[in-house]
């Protein structure tokens, strides 16, 4: 009994077409990437990173601000949000006990499926409303809670996949539980950890929607960390949807900046994580 | 000797600072991170309690009729969020039409078919997708893929599909239609990504079962792989829903932010995410604010609830596997 | 009556057997530690019943028997190690020089009992960071001192000349011998009084093996060492006092000699003769 050259029609043609599927989806990558190199680097000159937007109406500017507040914004959210996390992955996969792991564990999935705007309303009511005005600090509340979520994940995972004999071998020389974790357990997970945070960085850079309303925006340098702020994400949307052609040329050009600064970041952080499993594999 | 002297200070030192080593490690070490996992339960419990808290307003003031209204005025001070959830449910539908054929089409090209090393890479790649911000979805949602719908996809859909009330109309660009393929173009990505770790964790016996007997590559994946990941499968489905209804910039910069309810794919329309994006920052007056808050708490609702039904799916095939 | 099989098991090669050493129930102060009486609990399941014996300072004592007899568990007791497992509990006596070890201070008792495991552990750090380890986590930074006691460490664990150009290389780069004699130095180097073995050539290759026990031979002058082993032949060739355990009890503990020879129990008799285990 011979396999029905239907069969074999059937056969041939459903595997194709997943793989035209996926050629499909691989290509969006390749378009978004090819409009964005051409369509950004067009438009990309010094002027984008040494000098501040133009009013409405005039031609030029750049977009200095926006990158220096954005880099204020994630500091602020790594300050926040990187320590908490860690430090309750630490706990989670040293210290805790089962039922509780699983009640912290299912709160930070929680948190993590939370959308983006929802974190900004929160922000802005923790912060903004209080202080009566949008400020870099409430931006950096905002992304510092979303960022707070993978930290504790990738901290736990990593952690846990620590072989317990490296626990034991610093137990039995007198090494307290603080001491074996910290000066053991930590940094032989480091590569993860650091794959972890970069890829965390690389998720909120991105982020627009919760600094709609939290750090808002600025056409000047802000000073401090209490006034509201330019940031990228947000400028490249303030730019996409105004009506001036100009200023869609600079939206491409930031667009570009930020899609390759997150593209870097993903990278390498999938650079070092094969690089530390690798080495120590031997 | 110098070696017993090794052993003699640290006989000193422990008997000396029993008490201080005690006090300064261990313990403070547990507190603290006991405090940051606790204080992660503070956050989340804070959320639920300030999106509860700010939308009473409009709570007393609408109760569930919120959802059910559509009229939405600032000026009268009338906020009824049916359009916005309309449009939130109209745009992640097209979104799922698309994006589930499409991949989980491409999960199984990966897991069954494409050799490791080549299925690992074009993973990679499809993974960095999810990487890319919403709003440069959105910048390439208005100037790339806008004058292409507007150019080829709607004269073909009004030629074959015109009697449908779905396609009439004019078509402006800004439409549910385009929202709803931007969304479909962003989730493609984690319903790849997680179908094809779920089929990958079939085990390999079920498959050697299928093909033992005959059957070709396509019809052990359809009739044994396919459905023994289903739950798995469906699992990563509500996970990209629960994603495209959070969705805010990228919508908010094609779906042209217009309240209001039609059966026309080609006219605007209006997200929850893309209301409170647009409006939240000049809205004034304790109503209109409440009632953006109350509209944030639905969606709040609506992802944590799809959410959880992903992950219940997802952990049921993963169980099925381990036990087999 | 040495049947054949017990004449083989006591051939040796460049080892000569020590005299007939003290007994367990010689009191006094050859005893470096004491157990008496010691229960231990996994939960309700009791793996050890009532345990006592003496182990005699700076001399080598080996536990045999069949797996899961218990034997790993005790030695895990005497250094508190089971500590760290959940829902454990331990009952009886456990001395050190007199002092009660169960109310001790834990990581004292760890410092002064050390311990190497089944299968090398080393840290992912360079081979000077993992034998300073244990000095630094004490306390010890001073760098001198500690340069000093890494390189007397390694030295006694026969590894020096192999590893002293390569001080900052990591210890994953050496081979499974050395790593095992590393973990070795590891543990010496925080000076132990009782140093633990847990079935520490299991996983090495013969030649490996005979480097280790040799090492240990040396290392009696230093410190009292405890080995768990399920080979025998391990333990007629290096041990001075060997203890059979089965199914949670100690059934008998004496000079090696005697144990291989002309052992006083039953189940000892079968379980050195082959007949089970």
């Amino acid at each position: 009994m011979k396999t029905s050259p239907a069969r074999r029609i059937v056969n041939a043609m459903m595997l194709s077409l997943s793989g035209i599927c996926t050629l499909l989806v691989i290509s969006v990558l390749f378009f978004i990437l090819g409009y964005l190199l051409v369509h950004g680097l067009k438009s990309l000159d010094l002027d984008f990173f040494s000098k501040l937007p133009k009013p409405s109406g005039e031609i030029g500017g750049g977009m200095a601000n926006a990158i220096v507040g954005s880099g204020k914004v994630l500091l602020l959210a790594t300050l926040i949000g990187v320590p908490i996390g860690f430090l309750a992955g630490i706990f989670l996969a040293e210290y805790s006990g089962k039922a509780f792991a699983f009640t912290i564990r299912y709160v930070v999935d929680l948190l993590n499926g939370v959308p983006s705007i929802v974190i900004g309303i929160v922000a802005y009511a923790l912060v903004v409303r209080p202080m009566r005005h949008f400020s870099a600090l409430a931006g950096g509340v905002a992304l510092g809670i979303m960022m707070i979520p993978i930290a504790v994940r990738t901290t736990e995972e990593f952690l846990r996949s620590v072989p317990n004999s490296m626990r034991e071998g610093a137990m039995a020389l007198g090494a307290t539980r603080a001491q074996t974790i910290f000066t053991v357990v930590v940094p032989a997970a480091m590569s993860g950890l650091i794959s972890g945070m970069m890829l965390n960085l690389a998720r909120v850079a991105g982020e627009t929607a919760p600094l709609l309303f939290t750090a808002l925006g600025n056409m000047f340098w802000s000073k401090g960390w209490l006034e509201p702020i330019a940031t990228l994400p947000v400028m490249i949307y303030n730019y996409a949807i105004a009506p001036e052609e100009d200023l869609h040329q600079q939206a491409w050009a930031a667009g570009f900046v930020l899609l390759m600064l997150v593209l870097a970041i993903n990278v390498t952080a999938r650079m070092v994580i094969n690089r530390g499993t690798a080495s120590s594999r031997r | 000797m110098a070696s017993s002297s090794i052993a003699g200070s640290l006989r000193h030192r422990a008997n000396r600072s029993v008490l201080a080593r005690l006090r300064g490690g261990d313990e403070i070490s547990y507190l603290v991170t006991l405090a940051c996992a606790v204080l992660v339960f503070v956050v989340v419990v804070l959320i639920v309690a300030k999106l509860w808290g700010n939308s009473q307003p409009a709570i007393r003031a609408f109760g569930w009729d919120f959802l059910r209204t559509s009229r939405w005025n600032p000026n009268s001070g009338n906020f009824g969020a049916l359009p916005f959830l309309y449009g939130t449910c109209v745009t992640s539908a097209i979104a799922l039409l698309i994006a589930v054929p499409t991949g989980v089409a491409s999960a199984i090209f990966l897991a069954e078919m494409a050799p490791p090393k080549l299925s690992n890479l074009l993973t990679f790649l499809i993974e960095l997708l999810a990487a890319v911000p919403s709003v440069i979805y959105g910048l390439l949602g208005i100037f790339m893929l806008l004058p292409l719908i507007r150019s080829y996809l709607v004269p073909a859909l009004k030629g074959t599909f015109g009697f449908l009330p779905l396609f009439q109309g004019s078509f402006y660009g800004v439409s549910l239609l385009s929202a709803g393929l931007v969304l479909a173009v962003m989730v493609v990505p984690f319903i790849v990504s997680v179908s094809r770790e779920v089929l990958l964790a079939v085990p390999t016996e079920q498959r050697e079962a299928a093909l033992a007997v005959g059957a070709t590559k396509w019809e052990t994946t359809w009739d044994i792989v396919l459905p023994y990941a289903r739950s798995g499968i469906f699992g990563s489905i509500f996970l990209a829903l629960a994603r495209a209804l959070g969705e805010t910039m990228a919508v908010t910069m094609v779906i042209g932010n217009t309240p209001k309810i039609t059966a026309s794919l080609l006219s605007p329309g209006y997200s929850i995410a893309a209301v409170i994006a647009n409006e939240f920052a000049e809205a004034s007056g304790d109503l209109y604010v409440s009632s953006l808050i109350f509209a944030g708490l639905v969606l709040f609702g609506l992802t944590i609830v799809i959410n959880a039904l992903a992950r219940i799916l997802i952990l049921a095939t993963s169980q099925k596997a381990a036990a087999a | 009556m040495a049947s054949p099989q017990q004449q083989q098991i006591m051939t040796r090669e460049s080892v000569t057997l020590p005299a007939e050493t003290a007994v367990s129930k010689t009191p006094g102060a050859a005893c470096k530690l004491t157990a008496q009486n010691v229960d231990f609990f996994y939960g309700s399941f009791q793996a050890l019943h009532s345990i006592s014996l003496d182990i005699p300072s700076h001399r080598i004592t080996a536990f045999i028997g069949p797996s899961g007899c218990g034997k790993s568990t005790f030695l895990r007791t005497m250094n508190r190690m089971n500590e760290a497992l959940r829902n454990t509990r331990v009952e009886g006596e456990l001395r050190l020089d007199g002092e009660d070890i169960l109310s001790m201070d834990v990581t004292d008792v760890r410092r002064r009992v050390g311990m190497v495991f089944q299968k090398s552990n080393p840290f992912p750090k360079s081979i000077f960071d993992n034998v300073a380890y244990g000095l630094r986590v004490n306390g010890m930074s001073k760098k001198s001192v500690v340069e000093e006691a890494v390189e007397r460490s390694l030295q006694r664990a026969a590894l020096w000349t192999e590893v002293k150009d390569k001080l900052h290389k990591p210890a994953s780069a050496l081979s499974g011998g050395q790593q095992q004699r590393l973990c070795i130095a590891r543990a010496l180097a925080v000076e132990p009084e009782v140093l633990l073995l847990d079935e520490p050539c299991s996983a090495l290759d013969p030649i490996a093996t005979r480097r280790i026990e040799e090492l240990l031979f040396q290392l009696k002058e230093v410190t009292t060492i405890v080995i768990v082993t399920h080979n025998m032949q391990q333990a007629a060739r290096i041990a001075d006092l060997t203890g059979f355990f089965l199914l949670g009890k100690l059934i008998e503990i004496d000079g090696t000699k005697k144990i291989f020879q002309n052992p006083g129990k039953k189940e000892t008799e079968d379980y050195v003769t082959g007949r089970f285990g």
